[in-house]
């Protein structure tokens, strides 16, 4: 079996060790991890082992903008760190696995090995007060 | 393959009555390919008396691999004979950093006022290789780079003839990144590098005692590479990187437990000490 990227396992470690939120994904944007506190405000439980395409988890807790309105992967700051390989910062709505709605703030960023390598993103995440 | 250890000692060369058995030199192994392909894991002070063999004798062209550029495993290279003998090819394979070539890295050291010479300047042909990421073919052999967790940009190596294979994974501390015992193999360093490999030289610096005061330094303990070498099914296992602060007692009580938790006897399981060899 091939190794993960170092990054990539030392993100993951570092993750499950925070009580913040954090969602990690690779260079395709399919989900490799999410820690305990992400699972708290997303609803439901990580899974390990089992491979979550961009697609999929971008719709999956139904993001939506302050007007209700949808907003789709390219949209949402992990597209934008995974697709233009830049920080992003955006509040949006979702609806939990469980489903509860919460109102979060999003931080996502590209993780690079070296200058021309990508090896993934991360998110960071918190419910805030409603607006 | 032949393997030979020529350097065992982590962190600092460490010559004594205490270390007579193991000895004290800092990490370098020698493997010999069936076609007479010379690589060099490593270029600590365990390279020097290599390097005298070395000139008495014809060589082709000498490929060092190291791990990284803790000082403990490069400053033997100044004193290796093959470099000052303008007849001498040397390929130098290392990982680069984040923003740096191995070339620019490995000057700075390889330059006053840590060495009084530049290696530009050196009389030896010298060629400089960031380690790649795909195999790589060295004569008859077959080498493998990939990263792995310690302090800095640090790769471990594997090395195939055939199928036959030798991984060297020296200062590393995989227990950092995850739960040896239960996380998914994908998510272990080093693991994919040494999986099923006939001998695994791997660092084994700290007892099970001592690991807690010394998370994050970059190394193993008993335990972590007895749950590394059974997960990666390896067959044999080389304890390596042993402590400057362990005495030869100190690293043949490590061994011992280190074989009662893996379950092997000392068929499968030795310290490795200067001079030691294995055909691979």
């Amino acid at each position: 079996m091939t190794q993960r990227s170092l990054l990539m396992i030392m993100a993951r470690d570092f993750a499950s060790r925070l009580a913040t939120a954090v969602f990690l994904v690779d260079p395709d944007g399919t989900l490799v991890y999410f820690n305990e506190a992400a699972e708290q405000v997303l609803g439901q439980a990580f899974v390990e082992g089992k491979a979550v395409d961009a697609r999929e988890w971008s719709t999956t807790f139904s993001p939506e903008d302050e007007h209700g309105e949808p907003v789709a992967l390219a949209s949402l700051p992990l597209g934008v760190a995974l697709t233009e390989r830049q920080p992003a910062h955006r509040a949006i709505r979702i609806t939990g696995a469980d489903g509860v709605p919460r109102g979060i703030e999003v931080t996502a960023f590209p993780l690079f090995a070296h200058a021309d390598e990508c090896v993934g993103a991360v998110a960071i995440f918190w419910e805030h007060t409603e607006r | 393959m032949r393997v030979r250890v020529w350097g065992a000692r982590g962190s600092l060369a460490s010559p004594g009555p205490d270390t007579v058995r193991y000895g004290g030199n800092t990490s370098c192994v020698e493997v010999r390919g069936a076609d007479d392909t010379l690589v060099i894991l490593d270029a600590g002070t365990g390279i020097r008396p290599l390097g005298v063999r070395l000139r008495e004798r014809s060589h082709g062209p000498i490929h060092v691999m190291l791990t990284h550029l803790h000082v403990d495993h490069l400053e033997g290279l100044g004193i290796f004979a093959p470099i000052w003998s303008a007849d001498t090819e040397l390929h130098l394979w290392g990982p680069s950093s984040p923003v740096s070539s191995l070339e620019e890295r490995i000057t700075r050291y390889f330059s006053p006022p840590l060495f009084p010479v530049h290696l530009a300047d050196v009389p030896a042909n010298v060629s400089l290789h960031d380690a790649p990421e795909e195999p790589w073919e060295v004569g008859g052999l077959t080498v493998r780079a990939a990263p792995i967790l310690h302090a800095g940009p640090t790769v471990g190596y594997r090395i195939e003839e055939g199928d036959r294979s030798v991984a060297y994974i020296t200062d590393h501390e995989p227990a950092l990144g995850a739960d040896l015992e239960t996380a998914a193999e994908e998510w272990i360093s080093g693991h994919a590098l040494s999986f099923g490999a006939d001998l695994l030289i791997h660092d084994t610096q700290y007892t099970d005692g001592e690991y807690p005061n010394h998370i994050g330094w970059g190394h193993s303990s008993e335990s972590h590479v007895a749950t590394f070498a059974e997960r990666a099914k390896v067959d044999r296992l080389w304890l390596f990187h042993h402590d400057p602060m362990h005495s030869d007692a100190d690293v043949d009580r490590m061994v011992r437990r280190v074989r009662e938790r893996w379950g092997v006897g000392e068929d499968r399981c030795v310290g490795a000490a200067e001079g030691l060899e294995a055909e691979v």
